[in-house]
């Protein structure tokens, strides 16, 4: 992908923005530790499932230059075998979890190593297929429950002796997985390893002129990307009790394609932004019905036209401009 | 009668035929988009809702005013054409400058609009439209049903036309010529953004055409066109988007194959397209009439 399609790259921390920074990521935890007393808990959680959906594709599209068109395997997948393990073969949560991620990732090395053989829109048509097909195995398989889906799975204790069965106890797991995700992401893109994913971004042939790999690299951000968007299908399950087609079909590879996009794709904190935004924006309309769709379809046409940045990257672009003035004046 | 691998025939040419309609659809839907690749570089994901759109054109232009099939059969790709044409240049003109992705968002968003608005009026289940040439001839061995026979020929006939007009005319040598360098087809003169608006124009109307055709065919409901894009993706991805013929004789070929699997193996139908796609990508990724770019 060329360079004019990440006009947010992330702007690399200086000394006094990092400090701003850790005074900001202890602000905003200490925000979400409070914040069940004041809004309803099960909101926050959707919105941190999502978030950390988005985030595991941004990993992809924003910092890798991949644009995946069929994420809702990995999330929806993961979320099958979470309910699946939980609800028929009795595993506690954590372990649940974990098989789901493990059969994300395996996916996702399936998939990525056909789905890498393509570059650009055949990756993303790749990917797409890819996740129809899965999408028409979970229809048939038995164990998905076919169209009614795996209902009312148990919470059961966690490692056997917490009990998340209230809401509020559970926010705070689902908000340790969700901070665990989003620093495991947060340190891959500001690792050398994130560093040649940018250069593949923005310059393939010369990154492999440079002796890197680029197809090995390329293969691991997926892998990572899908595991991460597994354990935001898994989780996603403990919260909601339910997996289903839903989770699976491509209008969901849609809705995180479009978070990532509103919030801006290749910041860190975009995704997050626009999970909330699609998320809050759902709940609200959920009486419309089908206006829902357009009114999503509007907003993509919207960003694409008018605010590719999305919300995080065009304030990182007022921002730079700002202190760019502060330093010619 | 004879019997071949315990399929009775008629169940195994009746299933060839219904192959060879969704194989006429695949056909005209990937030609399109191909075309529009070649000259745009926009993987036009609006396709699938702009078949859709020919379909509710043909309902509607008979529900409403009365015109039957077969007027609706040039009228139909003819609106559908000109809205297409008035979102290339509004929206998608303004793209061109930047990552191919972006025209596939934007394509995406506009087929979430197109859907939405149509299931909100009409609902999801399917409205049915009569068949405009009831009635089939015994050949024998099987039963044709007319209008299959015809949909098949019509699709044919139009493929191999556009075939011909590209690769055989003066217009389709500027066509091509704009495909590869539009600067300077440009420079000769040629207008290549009236070039590009029209020739978007053309792949939405062989869309909608499609479209009208399966009105009859399936049932014209306003998430036919979701459904189906997705496979012709596949289908696009198999057979490369370099050939004009390539594209044709991928969209008929795999709609065969669909419609064996469906006699043999009927719980792979769904996903076989998808399967396919996958051994081309391990052995040949640019795909069977495609060149490595």
């Amino acid at each position: 992908m060329s360079s004019a399609t990440h006009p947010a790259a992330a702007p690399a921390t200086s000394g006094a923005g990092s400090n701003a920074m850790i005074l900001f990521a202890v602000a905003a935890v200490a925000v979400l530790l409070v914040a069940p007393f004041g809004v309803y808990p099960v909101f926050l959680m959707k919105v941190m499932c999502f978030a950390l959906f988005a985030c595991a594709f941004n990993l992809l599209l924003g910092y890798t230059g991949l644009l995946s068109f069929g994420h809702a395997m990995f999330f929806g997948g993961s979320a099958y075998i979470c309910a699946h393990t939980t609800k028929v073969l009795g595993f506690t949560p954590e372990l649940a979890l974990l098989a789901g991620v493990a059969f994300s990732a395996v996916l996702g090395l399936l998939a990525g190593l056909l789905a890498i053989r393509r570059q650009g829109i055949y990756f993303a048509m790749v990917t797409l297929a890819l996740a129809q097909m899965f999408f028409f195995f979970c229809l048939q398989a038995k164990f998905t429950g076919g169209e009614d889906g795996l209902q009312a799975v148990p919470r059961r204790p966690l490692f056997g002796v917490i009990d998340i069965s209230q809401d509020i106890h559970l926010y705070y797991f689902v908000l340790a997985i969700f901070l665990f995700g989003f620093f495991v992401i947060y340190r891959t893109i500001h690792s050398p390893f994130g560093q040649v994913l940018k250069a593949i971004r923005e310059n393939e042939p010369r990154a492999i002129s440079l002796g890197y790999r680029a197809n090995q690299y390329k293969l691991l951000a997926f892998v990572l990307s899908a595991a991460l968007a597994g354990l935001a299908g898994s989780t996603k399950v403990l919260v909601f009790q339910l997996a289903s087609l839903t989770d699976v079909a491509w209008q969901m590879s849609g809705e995180v394609v479009l978070m990532t996009l509103v919030g801006g794709m290749g910041t860190v904190l975009g995704p997050v932004v626009g999970a909330a935004v699609i998320v809050t924006m759902q709940n609200y309309l959920a009486g419309l019905g089908e206006w829902v769709l357009v009114i999503q379809g509007v907003i993509f046409v919207l960003a694409v036209s008018l605010f590719r940045r999305g919300f995080v990257g065009e304030v990182i672009a007022v921002w730079q401009q700002m202190k760019a003035r502060k330093a010619n004046s | 009668m004879f019997e071949l691998l315990g399929i009775p025939p008629q169940a195994l040419f009746g299933q060839l035929l219904l192959g060879l309609i969704n194989g006429a659809f695949y056909a005209m839907l990937s030609l399109g988009l191909a075309v529009i690749f070649g000259l745009l570089n926009v993987i036009n994901f609006t396709h699938g809702a702009q078949y859709m759109m020919g379909a509710f054109g043909a309902w509607m232009l008979l529900n409403y005013a009365g015109i039957p099939f077969w007027g609706a059969l040039v009228l139909s790709p003819i609106v559908v054409a000109i809205i297409g044409m008035v979102i290339e240049r509004t929206l998608l003109k303004r793209l061109y400058h930047l990552d191919h992705l972006y025209g596939l968002l934007l394509t995406f968003g506009l087929a979430l609009i197109l859907e939405g608005l149509f299931r909100r009026q009409y609902g999801s289940s399917g409205l049915p439209y009569n068949n405009p040439l009831p009635g089939g001839t015994n050949l024998g061995f099987m039963f044709l049903p007319n209008y299959r026979a015809f949909v098949v020929a019509a699709s044919l006939v139009v493929c191999l036309a556009t075939w011909f007009v590209i690769e055989r005319t003066k217009l389709g040598s500027y066509l091509r010529a704009a495909t590869e360098r539009p600067d300077l087809v440009q420079a000769f003169g040629i207008d290549v953004p009236r070039m590009i608006t029209l020739t978007y124009g053309f792949g939405v109307g062989l869309a909608a055409l499609a479209g009208v055709l399966a009105a009859p065919a399936y049932q014209v409901s306003p998430t036919m066109g979701s459904n189906l894009i997705i496979v012709v993706f596949a289908v696009v991805v198999i057979g490369g988007m370099g050939s004009i013929m390539g594209a044709i004789v991928t969209g008929f070929g795999l709609g065969v194959i669909e419609g064996l699997t469906k006699v043999f193996y009927p719980e792979a139908s769904s996903t076989v397209i998808f399967v396919i796609m996958a051994l081309v990508l391990m052995v040949k990724p640019a795909g069977l009439f495609g060149t490595a770019k």
